[in-house]
């Protein structure tokens, strides 16, 4: 085998190549363009074409930014001079020729906003004092969504066809629908974010009766612990209370799972044991706002608390990568995993209400592949860990 | 010639490394001291583990042997290496913090909200990975093969298996601690065999270095292009605007709490880079006083370094310093291996395993065994080409994944950060010019196909021109398509320029 290549080679079939590329695109580019196809076909592709690029711009309802950018798209359907859009009260864009017919626009669509009625308009009442002004007529239609009327669409033009009548009529209640599929988009998204709050973190009612429970039995014994563990305690319930974004950084999670676990082990003493395993890699990681304490409760509270003798949980957060993983380990009674899985599914409304709620939002802002995941049997403890990614789209909606 | 201490000191560096990920090196504290969510990782630490990280065989052996073989002019390499940082520091180090990006890809999806570009991205990032370690690896054969003997493949092998190793199993590299140490044990390894060596060349009257006029003039040499001005410039530019571009440190800004920690990151990054960028010079220096070309064999680029201490000192003394550089330089490539190749897994893994494992499998593969998989693949293309290929200069492949990091990154990264209507038509179209552009020329400079004079030249250095290329194309084209401007620009911009401190508190 001879060493290198020859360069004039080279250049030849790298050329020859880019050719042949060029021409196929281009034969491509000049099949898919229109006149191979019939006019009645073309009149009918441009048509769509047009109504497509009106409805991005109408996709978030009938306002003000996307009626001025859908108008010159309105205009081309309806082949007019002129084109104004108007809401309830005023005049949101005119388009075309005759811009100086505006100031009288609503005085002219008052009757078709109050009846909802079409109205054609002759030259008696459009009148212009400019000879090289087109327009003379007038068709002005109503919008109407949910037997409402929001706006009206005026065609201007030398004269009203009953075509042009028609056509206007149509376009309007085409913009009618476009303005009805955006409100059922808003909608949903209401729906969902609303469906986002009611699973917001709970703060478990057991937990905070527990807690002073434990504080009284201090008052009198050590009031200085006491007043120690009120202020953890006033602090655990402002961050779990709190208002404000669904993300926290794991650092922060921690920082209020160690003054759970600072409350838990006034009420547990000795009993309970606990370590800590975090790669600090983590800390800065965004988790969905608690979405950790409720595990260390359930370690605590179903896992711990029917056991005899001493318990041990085992909190670690481990770095993957683009991922960080969460467990929360116990030794306690352990569980069905029948039971779990009923938990998880949302089936059983039991107790613990903590992990099925974790498991819900994180599948609702990760996806489904990133729900909790448990491992366990009756009297082999319980381990409950879950993935997140380091960056996720999701993170950036506002909750 | 072979020398036990020195394959001894390698061994104990992979034992190690090995020893450390298996572990998996936690912070693991009892009951009595939960306080752990305050300890997050420091600026300090932080950056000696982006040094650590960075500092690869390219600087660790490279540049001492472009300044052996090519004289004066090399002393710009070192320069550029840690001026990258500033123009990182100056332009995007808060701002991409901010942004919540993990890696390059996130920031291109997260920015400009398109998941192609993203994909392009990932693609980019696996090339650039591949190119940073394909010399790591041929560096790790010949330093083996320098100090025992052994064909170079040896060397490739056993970085290759230690560095899947470390990968797959997730542990070490993501290991802050570990990696910071890395940077001490590097600049130790490199500082304390100079300072024996200059004691040793004043001791002995120090002898002038033996070169001819164009090793001390500046911008005589005609090596590698004879267009030496504009060779030196291109390669300060790729460096400059490369850096930010590299996928294994940027990565490393997501572990900073904050835009601020991550600007005093890299002002620590450089401070950390500019003392041990003092020493390689060292050894190019000392070099052509004590080695003639034959003692380097040719490989000067990559072997004078651990030449040095033997031709200067003879017996233990040798030998040990020897030792000592050889175990370094292993560091070396194991920290930026373990890096990139991490990165790369990482992309793999993300773009392009999952969606098709779990397309062709209905999410029956596990996440771990895709990663373990994407490892593997990631790890074994760079290693199959170290074995086949012809070795190419350290300083030369890292040069041309620097070039193609300026010309596709840095574009995307400082136009996303400061330019509000950049497009994700724009950015793609940038991104697809410099990224083809630079590639091409790495592949023609690398095969050796352009005539010398300026066409070599402008292959051999493309950034001068790719880079402004790529800028022009991506502001063009992002001003002929406004309709793909990304629908959540403004509240993006917003979060990318507001300091922490102004943010009112969630609670």
């Amino acid at each position: 085998m001879t060493a290198g290549l020859h360069l004039p080679t080279v250049v030849v079939v790298t050329g020859a190549f880019l050719a042949l590329w060029l021409v196929v695109t281009l034969v491509r580019w000049r099949r898919a363009r229109p006149g191979f196809i019939s006019v009645t076909d073309q009149a009918t592709y441009e048509t769509l074409h047009t109504a497509s690029e009106a409805a991005r711009h109408l996709a978030d309802g009938f306002t003000d930014d996307g009626c001025e950018r859908a108008a010159p798209y309105l205009k081309a359907m309806l082949a007019t001079p002129g084109l104004a859009i108007c809401d309830a009260s005023s005049v949101i864009v005119w388009e075309g020729e005759g811009r100086h017919h505006l100031p009288v626009v609503m005085d002219q669509a008052a009757q078709v906003l109050a009846s909802g009625q079409t109205v054609v308009l002759g030259p008696d009442v459009v009148t212009c004092t400019s000879t090289d002004c087109p327009i003379r007529a007038a068709v002005i239609a109503p919008v109407v969504v949910d037997d409402r009327v929001i706006g009206a669409i005026a065609g201007y033009g030398p004269a009203v066809s009953a075509g042009l009548a028609r056509a206007a009529e149509e376009v309007a209640s085409w913009v009618a629908t476009q303005v009805e599929l955006a409100d059922l988009g808003y909608e949903r998204t209401r729906a969902m974010e609303a469906e986002l709050r009611a699973l917001r973190a709970q703060i478990s009612p057991h937990f905070i009766y527990n807690s002073l429970a434990a504080i009284a039995s201090f008052v009198r014994t050590d009031p200085a612990r006491a007043r120690e563990l009120l202020l953890e305690f006033a602090d655990f319930t402002r961050y779990a209370l709190r208002r404000g974004g669904a993300f926290t950084t794991v650092s922060e999670e921690l920082r209020n799972v160690e003054r759970y676990l600072v409350l838990e082990q006034a009420r547990f003493g000795d009993r309970l044991a606990i370590t800590l395993k975090i790669a600090p890699e983590v800390l800065s990681v965004r988790v969905p706002y608690l979405a950790i304490q409720p595990l260390v409760e359930n370690a605590v509270r179903h896992g711990l608390a029917p056991k005899e003798g001493p318990g041990h949980v085992t909190l670690s957060a481990t770095d993957h990568g683009n991922e960080a993983e969460i467990s929360v380990d116990d030794d306690g009674v352990g569980a069905r995993p029948e039971a779990i899985r009923k938990i998880l599914d949302g089936q059983s409304r039991a107790d613990s209400v903590g992990l099925g709620n974790v498991d819900a939002r994180l599948r609702q802002v990760y996806g489904e592949e990133f729900g909790l995941v448990v491992d366990t049997a009756p009297g082999a403890g319980m381990r409950v860990s879950f993935r997140v990614p380091k960056y996720s789209p999701a993170l950036e909606e506002p909750a | 010639m072979s020398q036990p201490l020195s394959v001894l000191a390698i061994a104990l560096v992979c034992f190690t490394t090995l020893t450390l990920g298996a572990l998996g090196l936690r912070l693991a504290k009892g009951t009595s001291d939960f306080y752990v969510a305050g300890r997050a990782i420091t600026p300090w630490r932080n950056a000696s583990a982006i040094s650590g990280e960075y500092l690869s065989a390219a600087s660790y052996l490279g540049v001492a042997g472009l300044v052996y073989d090519r004289g004066i002019d090399m002393l710009w390499m070192p320069i550029g290496y840690t001026v990258g940082y500033l123009v990182l520091l100056i332009l995007i180090a808060a701002p991409l913090r901010r942004s919540g990006a993990y890696t390059l890809p996130d920031f291109a999806e997260s920015r400009l909200e398109s998941r192609t570009l993203r994909r392009g991205c990932a693609l980019l990032v696996v090339g650039i990975g591949w190119l940073y370690l394909l010399p790591q690896m041929q560096g790790a054969g010949l330093a083996l093969r320098h100090v025992s003997g052994l064909p170079t493949w040896v060397g490739a092998t056993v970085l290759t298996v230690i560095v899947v190793l470390n990968v797959a199993a997730g542990g070490m590299r993501s290991v802050t601690l570990v990696q910071s140490v890395q940077y001490w044990i590097k600049l130790t390894a490199i500082a304390v065999p100079a300072f024996v060596l200059l004691l040793v060349w004043q001791r002995s009257g120090g002898p002038t270095p033996q070169a001819a006029a164009s090793w001390w003039e500046p911008l005589t040499s005609d090596g590698p292009t004879s267009r030496a001005l504009f060779t030196t410039y291109s390669t300060l530019a790729a460096l400059c605007l490369g850096t930010m571009g590299l996928p294994h440190i940027a990565v490393r800004f997501y572990t900073n709490p904050d835009g601020v920690a991550a600007r005093r990151t890299t002002v620590s990054v450089l401070a950390l880079l500019s003392i041990f960028y003092v020493f390689p010079p060292v050894y190019g220096y000392l070099g052509r006083a004590y080695l003639d070309h034959g003692d380097v064999g040719g490989d000067a680029s990559r072997t004078v370094v651990l030449a040095l201490p033997g031709a200067m000192l003879s017996g233990l003394d040798g030998q040990l310093l020897t030792a000592l550089i050889a175990g370094g330089a292993f560091a070396a490539f194991l920290a930026t291996a373990s890096g990139v190749a991490m990165s790369v897994a990482g992309a793999i893994d993300q773009d392009v395993l999952r969606p098709l494992t779990a397309r062709l499998s209905r999410g029956e593969v596990a996440p771990a065994t895709s990663f373990r998989l994407a490892a593997l693949v990631g790890v074994l293309a760079p290693f199959v080409a170290a074995c086949t290929a012809e070795p190419i200069g350290i300083s030369s492949a890292v040069g041309h994944a620097f070039a193609i990091a300026a010309a596709t990154f840095a574009p995307l990264l400082i136009l996303g950060v400061w330019w509000t209507r950049l497009t994700a038509k724009g950015a793609a179209a940038g991104v697809a010019v410099g990224g083809l552009t630079t590639t091409a020329a790495a592949i023609v400079s690398v095969m050796d196909l352009a005539p010398a004079g300026w066409p070599g030249a402008l292959v051999a250095a493309p950034t001068a021109w790719a880079t402004p290329l790529a800028f022009a194309v991506t502001i063009i084209v992002s001003l002929l398509t406004p309709a793909s401007r990304p629908r959540r620009w403004a509240r993006t911009m917003t979060r990318l320029h507001t300091p922490e401190d102004v943010l009112v508190d969630g609670t």
